[in-house]
């Protein structure tokens, strides 16, 4: 049995070392485009705070680690792939046979159309070789501007701080991560970037990049030496054309993490698989359902039958020491209910939404002991029986009504 | 033989010894706050349960680390949290489903039980026996495990 996966990120990497396990006499084989050791994009902010070398970035500390186990890991790009052959072939043409192929080629940053963004004074921060660009330029006194307060925009927004840049960040939405939390979790993270001397303009989009800096709608400029956008993501799909693998917004899997096409599955950023939350589709593009995905994909692929339960989408974000985390439906659903503690003046915000009397999502701010149980009930889907109501009057009853309702003790 | 800490919480009195013991072991200083170990109170019915992590093999912390920075001890079994690779991206706090996996704002890493090493602390000083490490064959583990490893991803 050959077994090939496409990407040496967190799901490739979890996949061939399952598939490993499961299969030991199979051939495992990892072709990734990056020339690094397969590392992780998430260790990144870290690695520009200095808390990290290159080294630290590793997915796996050994160098060793994949030799070790028989683990072939190639460099090189897949230009396409040939489904009736078993093959792909790569940008040099060579070519690699497969019995069963996973594509897991992540995601790459997106560009809005905006003047001026293919500049040389513009960098995103996705891969080793930017955080090498953006270390070399982002040095203390330096004027940085940053496109983008989602959620990995905000993680930048630390590790940039951190180096002691003069930053800004423009958000084109009314609010900082406003696809993970609420006005009220996403106003006190604003209010506390503005007290650590971050300059945040949020509802403003950005009209062109300049030399000097960026241009605001209305007029505004804010002056920058280097520009670093984080404005979305896009699953890498190019290598896919011709093969017939059916793509939405990324590659469409089934519960066995199959494509429609016999012998190719697909993990991580790249793939849209099923949300335990809304029992949708769709693209996470988050570390913990890159490597659920990978490790799953290759039971699937390994000729067990696991069927997939879908991930929950959730974050947990630190922005210059204010924790913050969310949990699937944290905007709630239609009919269901809600109980908020939200203290401004200490920085403190908890929402939890319920479904009948099950936790559904959850938003917390300046929290951060045991955040893990609001996973654990959501996916469970812990009935939460007279503790619903009692966590509806105080929501700080987390503790408690987590152990009284799954009685792990 | 793997041993494991079997907690019974008819006999914890709350005494909070477990904690200090355990901030005292790990931290050097007695800060409950700093415990791996958690007594929690159902104040309405007077009742005490600690609690920390199962140790459970299919690893949530572990898989979702994205720096190997979560390894297994050999001797114990435990999963232990290796401080010079931990980048404190708090990933783990979110993924384990029993909250045991905490972030330590002064270390900047995070911080979960590692059995001492195969001696804990929280055992040796609770007065109660409500904590006690033992074969693991006699912990009810397995009951535990099998709660841990219901697959919260899907059914293998
Ligand atoms: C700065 C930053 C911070 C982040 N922080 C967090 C966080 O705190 N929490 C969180 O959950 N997520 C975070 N993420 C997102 C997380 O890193 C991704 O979800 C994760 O890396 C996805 O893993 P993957 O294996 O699917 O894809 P990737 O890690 O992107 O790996 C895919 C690999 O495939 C390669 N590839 C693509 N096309 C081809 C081809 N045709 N041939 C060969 N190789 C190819 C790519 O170059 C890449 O090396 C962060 C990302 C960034 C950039």
């Amino acid at each position: 049995m050959q077994y090939l996966i496409i990407g040496a990120g967190p799901a490739g990497v979890n996949a061939a070392e399952a598939l490993r396990r499961l299969d030991p006499d199979a051939s495992v084989r990892i072709v990734g485009d990056e020339p690094e050791p397969p590392y992780s994009r998430m260790a990144i902010p870290y690695l520009l705070m200095e808390r990290v070398d290159e080294h630290g970035t590793h997915l796996r500390e050994q160098a060793d680690h994949f030799a070790d186990r028989g683990i072939i890991v190639t460099q090189g790009r897949v230009a396409s792939i040939d489904p009736a052959a078993h093959q792909v072939t790569l940008h040099d043409g060579s070519r690699l046979g497969y019995d069963r192929l996973l594509i897991a080629t992540g995601s790459s940053p997106a560009s809005p159309p905006i003047p001026g963004i293919d500049g040389p004074n513009v960098s995103s921060c996705w891969t080793l070789a930017d955080a090498r660009a953006i270390a070399a330029r982002a040095v203390s006194g330096s004027k940085v501007a940053l496109i983008g307060a989602g959620f990995i925009g905000s993680i930048i927004l630390e590790a940039l701080a951190m180096r002691g840049v003069q930053l800004s960040v423009i958000e084109q939405g009314e609010r900082m991560v406003p696809r993970m939390m609420g006005p009220q979790a996403g106003g006190l993270l604003q209010r506390w970037c503005e007290s650590h001397g971050v300059a945040v303009h949020t509802g403003v989009s950005v009209e062109a990049i300049e030399a000097k800096g960026v241009r605001l709608a209305g007029g505004r400029f804010v002056e920058a030496d280097l520009v670093i956008t984080a404005t979305g993501v896009r699953p890498n799909l190019g290598l896919l054309e011709g093969s017939g693998v059916k793509v939405e917004q990324g590659v469409l899997i089934d519960r066995h993490f199959r494509t429609n096409v016999a012998d190719i599955y697909a993990a991580g950023d790249v793939a849209q698989g099923l949300d335990f939350c809304t029992g949708s589709y769709a693209v996470h593009a988050i570390q913990p359902t890159a490597t659920d995905h990978g490790y799953l994909a290759a039971v699937n692929m390994s000729g067990r039958v696991a069927e997939y339960e879908g991930s929950v989408n959730m974050n947990v974000l630190d922005t210059l020491g204010l924790l913050s985390c969310s949990f699937g439906r944290w905007e709630g659903v239609d009919g269901g209910e809600h109980a908020e503690l939200y203290s401004p003046d200490d920085y403190r915000y908890l929402s939890l939404q319920f479904e009948g009397d099950r936790l559904i999502g959850a938003n917390a701010v300046g929290l951060f002991q045991h955040v893990g149980v609001l996973r654990g009930l959501i996916q469970r889907r812990t009935a939460l029986g007279e503790w619903k109501d009692r966590l509806m009057r105080d929501p700080t009853r987390l503790m408690e009504a987590y152990m009284a309702t799954t009685q792990v003790i | 033989m793997q041993r494991a800490l079997h907690i019974d919480p008819g006999k914890c009195t709350g005494c909070l010894q477990c904690e200090m013991a355990c901030s005292y072991e790990n931290e050097g200083l007695f800060n409950p706050a700093k415990s791996r170990i958690k007594v929690f109170t159902f104040h309405h019915e007077g009742r005490f349960a600690p609690y920390t992590c199962t140790q459970c093999a299919d690893a949530w912390c572990q898989k979702a680390c994205p720096v190997d920075a979560i390894q297994i001890d050999r001797n114990t079994g435990a999963k232990v949290i290796v401080e010079a690779r931990c980048v404190g991206c708090k990933v783990c706090t979110i993924a384990c489903p029993f909250g045991t996996v905490n972030y330590n704002t002064a270390s900047g890493k995070v911080i979960k039980c590692d059995l001492c090493g195969g001696d804990p602390a929280c055992a040796k000083a609770c007065p109660t026996a409500a904590i006690t490490y033992i074969d693991a064959d006699w912990t009810g583990l397995d009951k535990m495990r099998a709660y841990a490893e219901q697959s919260l991803a899907g059914t293998a």
